[in-house]
């Protein structure tokens, strides 16, 4: 059992850390100085989440490994984060509407986290929450000032919606691993979440006057270290410092 | 588009305990004063400065000017008799 816990902590930590990363690039980049800085908070919550969850998962393992072998020292078969995470930050519509997405995902699913009968998991979760109920405050505001603000601002955020949403149904997919802990009460039944998540974002879109595409495709595979193109890209930039100089600290 | 063409300037004012007042910070641009009020917890808080936040449109705020400074201030200082310290006091007033 220990080793599930470890195997779904990881997860959790590759979630983060690999969206904290990818929103991370836009620092210096953003449409002016102030959601520079706001953009880079909500970048560094979601790479102190990884810290949380790597640093755990290294007491898990208690191999030697630290926190620091889990982000800087596996290659992307070895990362099992979700694919909606590591996708390429886009344009600013496109990174804001996947921060929806998964700010959504993230307010309906940290409260169930928080329940865990592993009280570390629980303890990441119930100071996660805060952050989050933050973040979607931002993702919310910003969806409705894309959706209602000019022709090209409304296109380009429709045009985010349909490239994501085949991403979205990766997010209440479960597992084996997945299945066997939220049956133990340790991990999460994400399945579960779905209705109240459509619920939600579907208002949201409603009230940005954007809509739910109607296609059927979905991609998934990021939990079993299949991933897009993308995700190699993104780990050899995070991880050069610390190939290159191993062990570096200063 | 230029940031002067959709956004507008707002003063930040931040109380950092219970009981103090609101202190000037800085200023930020904002689309609106919620976005304000978000970008100024992004950029005035983010060492646990504050418990209050207020945000005023610069725009609203009514400033004395440079060339008002010869009839708003000058005029009391020759009027030493608003400070305390123009009386003296008998002995028989301590601890004032």
């Amino acid at each position: 059992m220990n080793d599930k816990i470890l195997q779904y902590t990881i997860r959790l930590g590759d979630d983060s850390i690999i969206l904290g990363q990818r929103l991370s690039e836009w620092c210096s980049n953003a449409p002016f100085l102030e959601e520079d800085l706001a953009l880079m908070n909500v970048a560094l919550d979601y790479v102190g989440r990884a810290r949380m969850y790597y640093g755990y998962a290294a007491e898990l393992a208690a191999d030697g490994r630290s926190e620091d072998d889990f982000a800087y020292m596996r290659d992307q078969r070895e990362f099992s984060n979700l694919l909606i995470n590591e996708l390429p930050k886009g344009d600013f519509a496109y990174s804001m509407l996947r921060q929806l997405f998964v700010d959504v995902f993230n307010i309906l699913f940290l409260p169930r986290l928080a329940e865990s009968s592993d009280d570390r998991l629980a303890a990441i979760a119930a100071k996660a929450i805060k952050e989050t109920r933050y973040h979607l405050r931002r993702s919310h505001e910003w969806t409705l000032r894309l959706g209602r603000g000019t022709d090209e601002s409304r296109q380009r955020a429709q045009h985010a919606i349909d490239d994501l949403w085949g991403y979205t149904h990766e997010m209440f997919d479960l597992d084996a691993l997945e299945s066997e802990l939220a049956a133990s009460g340790i991990g999460v039944d994400n399945a579960s979440l779905r209705a109240e998540w459509e619920n939600q974002v579907g208002a949201i879109l409603d009230e940005a006057e954007l809509k739910i595409p109607e296609q059927q495709w979905a991609v998934k595979g990021g939990r079993e270290g299949y991933h897009t193109e993308s995700l190699g890209h993104l780990l050899n930039e995070m991880q050069s410092v610390h190939r290159a100089c191993p062990g570096l600290e200063w | 588009m230029s940031k002067s063409d959709t956004l507008e300037l707002y003063e930040v004012f931040l109380r950092s305990r219970r009981g103090l007042d609101h202190k000037h910070v800085g200023s930020l641009h904002a689309e609106d004063p919620e976005q304000a009020l978000e970008y100024a917890r992004d950029v005035y808080t983010r060492r646990g400065e504050g418990v209050s936040i207020w945000v005023v449109r610069s725009n609203d705020i009514c400033a004395s000017q440079e060339d008002d400074a010869e009839s708003f201030f000058d005029p009391s200082n020759d009027k030493p008799y608003r400070l305390a310290t123009y009386y003296e006091l008998p002995d028989e007033v301590n601890n004032m």
